[in-house]
């Protein structure tokens, strides 16, 4: 039976039109970038789209295929390139390939000789000015042709697009934000290390308003596959299995590449002793983290909801009310609220109670105040779930119990909780896996710590995703591969935890059904 | 009231106000905390007590003024409203597959949905970084910087835990009634559109307002992909408040946190009335 109305028609029309346009849109950029791949892509997914939406069949997909597009794009795939990632050495000084690092090396190592090329330069970025990519803009002194270089190499810049002084100075470039002297000392660290490769060497700035063409001291040679040094006569030899280049005397540069390592990653999760040893603890305290936070503001949350569950109590909708309202603040804003009153100075709860406990300074208590965070947060939705539950059962079974002589007590334990429990599982298992990689909870409020002093990396309050952040784009540098194995231990845990208990609750669910 | 007759309401409903009266001031007193230092003339934080000492609108003021928190407030209503409406729509698609037809791979698909949401999504921050790279090279209306790329982004987190809930919902209705439905003449999408999404009306109500909220509060994705002081969110402005300013901030930080609080607090009235059932009702199987 297929009868669709004229009105549906036309949405029907409408809709596939505007994905007809929006591909089209989106195919240009990807021509003029020659990128064949994604275009290919593109026409299939819209061709893919045509088939499934103007025929007749396939109708679970017409439903399933919206969400699942976004779910393969932005969540699949970055999940299994990040998966991909655990086994190689993806990470600060093995980001590119071998050719990239051997500029580098070879970019870096430049210095200035008698004779190099002087420019004026003014330094811009691309995007924002304090954290967008770096661009020097140089003016030619021969013929005042301006280039704006970065890591990638030089490129020439119409004459219509830029404005310059006679002195030299960039004073407007399309596309670019210039610096001003304040904005560009704040990243004078990273303008004195880019070097814009050139086909003789690369050009380096000198201060913030100069640059110069110098000569590359190292070089790379395919023959031996290694790196000289012309002035000292070091050799550093190529080591493919490890993507970086060593000195007979164990010496690495620090321009390496990326290569796979296998199962490296995994194995230094359960055999490197600094890692190792406060893994497990950390992973015992994430369990303590997520199943107190879960059960804790469930039993608040539930014990309120019955106390509230009697036409006898006067006011029962404004208690209601006044109970919801910590879900309804923004707990970004809460945590950072919370991290404040735990203060020991002048927290509020030091005053308040006339303490002067260094809350985020011991271990036990440290942990005490975020799971009590936690339950401030959480117990408000628990509260309302188990009202709505409450509100399910039927009145008529806990006043069958009393008349078979069963105290409140008793018809509690044997009636109410378990048809609560079959109704609430689900909820609970969802939030035990929210808590059990609730970032935010911890690293808004004790940022992980307090940290032991022999070990910087992982804290008394860190969950395993903390850590992994922490490793991932923590200040000792990224070792992305590194973190992306412990990600997918994580994963592997939440999901068998939550895959067991799934089971064990499906003949509740009519999931098989 | 003699002494037998108050020990009784006392076991009866005594404790329960006991209960909701500590339970109250449980939830208010950091609520009033960060009221006292909204309106606290100085704004510091060490000069805030629970109570208020004095009243002015100097925080407020030096927010609007000082900051973007306009814009801020602007682009986080845009993205969290966008996000969580389309969210619950594709949503709802997806739970009335799952709910009403029988097709190869559907307990599969339950259940994958379910694993793949408990991958932390930021963990795949490095690469979704390099993904939009490029996207921003091709395509930068939707790229770094823009509510639409960050939308794009959250809509892949759209078929999770909400698309059970839902279909939970869903499996509660009668198949009656869409094979009546069907039987006068309807196609499955007047059936969807007509009588099924009217009746679950409850269930899109809680599962906007949980995807509102998330959004709202999603800060880490946020933090990477928003670097424009034009182009932030609610979450990351205001975390850069006190990020490094905290004590001479937090006047300002708390007016902040109460404004941020009054849309969902609006979004939460507005869909009250089916909250409650539609938390549960999801999951117990009527």
């Amino acid at each position: 039976m297929r009868d669709t109305g004229a009105g549906g028609l036309l949405a029907k029309a409408l809709l596939l039109g505007l994905v007809a346009a929006i591909a089209i849109w989106a195919a240009f950029p990807l021509i003029a970038a020659e990128a064949w791949v994604g275009l290919g892509i593109l026409v299939a997914t819209t061709a893919g789209l045509g088939y499934l939406y103007l025929g007749r069949r396939h109708v679970p997909a017409k439903y399933l295929i919206p969400g699942t597009l976004f779910l393969i794009a932005f969540q699949i795939f970055p999940v299994l390139y990040t998966a991909s990632t655990a086994f190689t050495n993806f990470g600060d000084g093995h980001r590119g390939s071998k050719t990239e690092a051997v500029a580098a090396i070879q970019a870096s190592s430049v210095v200035q000789v008698p004779g190099s090329i002087e420019y004026a330069m003014t330094v811009a970025t691309v995007g924002d000015a304090a954290t967008g990519d770096l661009v020097l803009l140089v003016v030619d002194p021969a013929d005042g042709v301006v280039y704006a270089g970065d890591d990638s190499g030089l490129r020439e810049l119409p004459a219509g697009d830029v404005t310059v002084t006679d002195a030299g100075k960039v004073t407007a470039a399309d596309g670019f934000t210039l610096l001003n002297a304040g904005q560009a000392s704040a990243r004078s660290q990273e303008i004195t290390d880019l070097a814009v490769p050139t086909d003789d060497g690369a050009i380096r700035s000198i201060g913030l308003s100069r640059a110069y063409e110098g000569v590359a001291v190292r070089a790379y040679d395919d023959d031996c596959d290694c790196v000289t040094d012309t002035v000292t006569g070091t050799v550093w030899t190529a080591d493919d299995d490890a993507g970086s280049f060593v000195a007979a005397d164990g010496d690495r540069l620090l321009q390496g590449w990326r290569v796979g390592v296998g199962l490296d990653n995994f194995t230094r999760v359960l055999t490197d002793r600094s890692i190792s040893g406060p893994f497990l603890g950390t992973l015992v305290w994430n369990f303590a983290f997520a199943i107190g936070s879960t059960g804790g503001t469930f039993i608040l949350g539930l014990l309120c909801a019955l106390a509230l569950h009697s036409d006898r109590v006067r006011g029962r909708n404004l208690y209601r009310v006044l109970l919801i309202l910590p879900y309804a603040m923004p707990s970004f804003a809460m945590l950072l609220v919370w991290r404040d009153m735990f203060n020991t100075d002048f927290g509020l709860i030091n005053q308040f109670f006339g303490l002067s406990v260094d809350w985020f300074g011991q271990d036990w208590s440290a942990r005490l105040a975020v799971i009590g965070v936690q339950l401030w947060l959480g117990y408000p939705y628990m509260f309302l779930v188990a009202t709505g539950a409450l509100q399910a059962i039927p009145k008529e079974l806990t006043e069958a119990s009393s008349i078979d002589g069963a105290n409140p007590w008793q018809a509690f334990r044997r009636v109410t909780l378990p048809l609560l429990l079959v109704a609430l599982t689900p909820l609970l298992i969802a939030s035990f896996a929210f808590n059990f990689n609730n970032f935010n909870a911890i690293y808004l409020t004790t940022e992980g710590g307090p940290f032991p002093a022999d070990n910087p990396s992982v804290g008394a309050t860190d969950l395993l995703i903390t850590y992994t952040y922490r490793l991932a784009f923590g200040a000792a540098g990224a070792d992305y591969g590194f973190a992306a194995a412990i990600s997918i231990f994580i994963f592997t845990l939440v999901a068998v935890i939550s895959a067991v208990s799934f089971r064990r609750t499906r003949q509740q669910e009519e999931v098989y059904a | 009231m003699n002494r037998r007759t108050f020990t009784r309401w006392l076991g009866r409903v005594g404790w329960r106000h006991l209960v909701a009266l500590l339970a109250v001031a449980f939830s208010l007193f950091p609520i009033v905390f960060v009221l006292s230092a909204a309106v606290n003339p100085l704004g510091t934080l060490s000069s805030t007590d629970l109570f208020p000492t004095g009243a002015s609108g100097n925080n407020f003021r030096r927010l609007f003024a000082d900051t973007a928190f306009g814009r801020w407030f602007g682009n986080s209503l845009l993205i969290a409203g966008l996000a969580s409406f389309a969210s619950v729509f594709l949503s709802s698609l997806a739970a009335y597959a799952f709910s009403r037809m029988r097709f190869r791979g559907r307990r599969v698909g339950l259940l994958s949905l379910l694993l793949i949401q408990m991958f932390p999504q930021f963990l795949a921050i490095v690469a979704i970084f390099l993904i939009f790279s490029t996207i921003t090279d091709l395509w930068p209306t939707i790229g770094f910087n823009t509510p639409w790329g960050l939308m794009l982004l959250y809509l892949g987190g759209a078929l999770g835990v909400n698309t059970w809930l839902m279909k939970g919902f869903f499996d509660t209705l009668p198949r009656e009634l869409d094979e009546s439905a069907t039987m006068d003449g309807a196609s499955h999408a007047q059936v969807f559109f007509r009588i099924m999404l009217p009746l679950v009306a409850p269930i899109l109500a809680v599962t906007g307002l949980l995807a509102f909220i998330n959004t709202i509060n999603e800060f880490l994705i946020a933090n990477v992909f928003l670097t424009n002081p034009e182009a932030k969110t609610l979450a990351v402005g205001m975390y850069g408040l006190v990020a490094g300013e905290r004590n001479n901030n937090f006047g300002i930080f708390a007016a902040g946190t109460l404004l941020t609080a009054i849309p969902t607090v609006l979004v939460f009235q507005l869909l009250s009335r089916y909250i409650v059932s539609g938390l549960t009702s999801g999951s117990v199987k009527g």
